[in-house]
């Protein structure tokens, strides 16, 4: 009888995995925009984490070339106004954001996969509690949270990133209840209850691994929305606080020197713009990918 | 319907009940809330007046009880820095937000329709990918950076538009049409994007959806021209899972009210929470957080009741 149930459990899709994965690259690939995006924003990462051990003028210190000057050998892109190097504020502002975006993201898809598969794994109770808290927190505009709890908590970078979290992780939980929902009714669920598996194990080894696309899908689209958010925070001056720089904070004094240093305040919206719009185009490039009922043309 | 109703109505109180703990324990235990005041430097006798102000020396499970009790009847209680009850500070400022928001979902909804419509019909041409791609571009920029090339553009360099206010002098006695939409043109045009883009996708494969079925076939087949075959017979199936969207994007409207508004100085709600959460102005945080939050659960409520009237499907759910 275990036996039996066990080679049950062997038709789980899970062997076939490193299959569909060479299919969902090929198909990555197949999509031009997608592509070019996934590969944009390697490149970009590889440029803020190995640009600055190449370009080592450090970010807060001052510069002994004077404030707002324009571009030259020594300040390719200029200095700021108190005179910091912008080159060099932009590499290791983007180390920032790029990392409040990857760690936001992390943190928020960890909390809407527990709360969601929770919710739709246990029984009734934990699961109107949970998806009570969820539609709860959907309610309250998402920027009204976060602006009451920055100025609560303060706006250390660790405490940005949880708060950002902490507000954007809904959906993500809402996909992974209905997936759960969905999964928990299948027969290999059925045969690693009876071959004696515990629920958690059951949840964790069985269901949550069919879910993965939905997740990597999610939390693409949930980066951008975290590079995003910070950039608005930063902007009413409650984001990470300079002298550390990040794109967004670069552009909170930028409007006044719009007209002596236009540079200043284009090249930090212009790069968030960027990354943003890459990591949006890699989400619906990976959810048209990862979607086996999307048949492609041609 | 009425059983619908009631029980629609059951779950948004309990989800503002949800909301109100979540944010009163939120500013009341954080280490930077309230009971920060008592490491101020102040006298005895100040932080004895902050102490019996807050109710301080109660616990704030029974802080909270005192605040709902007083908040069904409407009294969120008095703001710090102004000493008007808070009810009365956000009445005051809530048309400007409403006027804001009310042409932006005129802005967004008939233009996000229009640009759905054309996306879906023109399935895969060049027009098709323009669309989609600036919907990415617009889900993409940050909202204040947009409105400050924009007021570089316009405001600054070409001199057309206001760069913030309301235009106070282009309302009351001199009222002048161009004039006030002078000043409403920007604010609308920056809070467009951020619900335009989803309401554009959304159309697009809500059409593509009803564009495939039977009876649109049977339309053509009878020989109807194509135009009648869309706008009539297609949009009317095609909008009303777009109406639920809309349900949906009220709070990303609101979030995006507050940038808004910061960047053009409009004086409604959303300045006043940067107000609040800048001035550490706690019965306000609290009030506006909570109006915000039921302006939320009741537009939910008027969406799925305009919804179960439009789709015979939902009604007896």
């Amino acid at each position: 009888m275990m036996k039996s149930a066990s080679t049950l459990i062997d038709t789980v899709p899970t062997p076939k995995q490193k299959q569909v994965k060479s299919t969902v690259f090929s198909r990555l690939r197949k999509n031009n925009i997608a592509f070019a995006a996934f590969l944009f924003i390697i490149a970009l990462h590889l440029l803020v984490f190995i640009g600055p051990l190449i370009w080592r003028v450090s970010p807060e210190a001052l510069t002994t070339h004077g404030a707002l000057t324009g571009w030259s050998l020594q300040t390719p892109m200029g200095t700021d106004e108190i005179g910091r190097d912008v080159l060099a504020r932009i590499l290791h502002g983007g180390r920032v954001t790029l990392l409040v975006g990857l760690t936001s993201m992390l943190f928020s898809v960890f909390l809407g996969v527990v709360v969601g598969a929770c919710a739709g794994f246990f029984n009734k109770v934990v699961e109107s509690i949970l998806m009570r808290i969820t539609e709860a927190m959907m309610a309250i505009p998402n920027f009204f949270f976060v602006l009451v709890a920055l100025t609560v908590l303060g706006t250390s970078p660790v405490m940005v990133v949880i708060v950002i979290a902490v507000s954007s992780w809904m959906e993500i939980a809402r996909v992974v209840y209905g997936e759960t929902l969905k999964w928990k009714q299948y027969e290999f669920v059925e045969a690693a209850n009876a071959a004696g598996a515990s629920p958690l194990r059951i949840l964790i080894r069985y269901v949550i691994p069919q879910i993965y696309p939905s997740i990597i899908v999610a939390g693409t689209l949930c980066i951008a929305w975290a590079i995003l958010t910070e950039s608005a925070i930063s902007y009413l001056g409650l984001g990470i606080q300079p002298p550390t720089p990040t794109w967004g904070n670069m552009l909170q004094n930028a409007q006044q020197y719009i007209w002596t240093a236009p540079i200043l305040g284009i090249l930090p919206g212009v790069a968030i713009t960027l990354i943003v719009l890459a990591y949006n185009f890699l989400g619906d490039g990976l959810r048209d990918a990862l979607d086996p009922k999307v048949v492609r043309k041609k | 319907m009425s059983r619908f109703l009631l029980n629609r109505l059951g779950q948004s109180i309990v989800l503002l009940l949800i909301v109100s703990v979540i944010t009163f324990f939120l500013i009341n235990l954080a280490p930077g809330g309230p009971s920060a005041a008592m490491r101020m430097d102040a006298s005895e006798a100040e932080r004895q007046a902050i102490i019996t102000q807050l109710g301080l020396d109660e616990p704030v499970v029974v802080r909270y009880a005192q605040w709902l009790g007083s908040a069904v009847t409407g009294d969120f209680g008095v703001s710090f820095s102004t000493s008007e009850p808070v009810l009365e500070r956000i009445l005051s400022r809530i048309p400007y937000t409403i006027e804001l928001t009310l042409f932006t979902i005129l802005f967004a909804v008939s233009f996000g329709i229009l640009f759905g419509i054309i996306s879906a019909v023109k399935r895969g041409s060049l027009r098709d990918h323009a669309i989609n791609f600036i919907s990415v571009i617009g889900l993409s920029i940050p909202a204040f950076w947009l409105g400050l090339m924009l007021i570089l553009l316009f405001s600054v360099q070409l001199g057309w538009l206001p760069s913030s206010g309301v235009g106070a002098d282009a309302r009351g006695e001199n009222f002048s049409l161009l004039g006030w939409l002078s000043y409403l043109f920007m604010p609308v045009l920056i809070l467009s994007t951020t619900i335009l883009p989803n309401i554009v996708r959304f159309t697009r494969s809500s059409m593509l959806e009803v564009v495939n079925q039977n009876y649109i076939r049977t339309v053509r087949a009878k020989g109807a021209k194509e135009r009648y075959v869309i706008y009539v017979h297609a949009l009317k199936n095609a909008l009303i899972p777009v109406v639920s969207i809309i349900g949906v994007l009220i709070p990303r409207l609101l979030s995006g009210a507050v940038i808004t508004e910061a960047i053009f100085g409009w004086p409604g709600i959303g300045s006043l929470i940067i107000q609040a959460a800048q001035g550490r102005d706690y019965p306000l945080v609290m009030g506006v957080t909570m109006f915000v939050t039921i302006v939320v659960i009741v537009c939910n409520l008027l969406v799925d009741l305009v919804y179960s009237k439009i789709d015979p499907r939902v009604k007896n759910v």
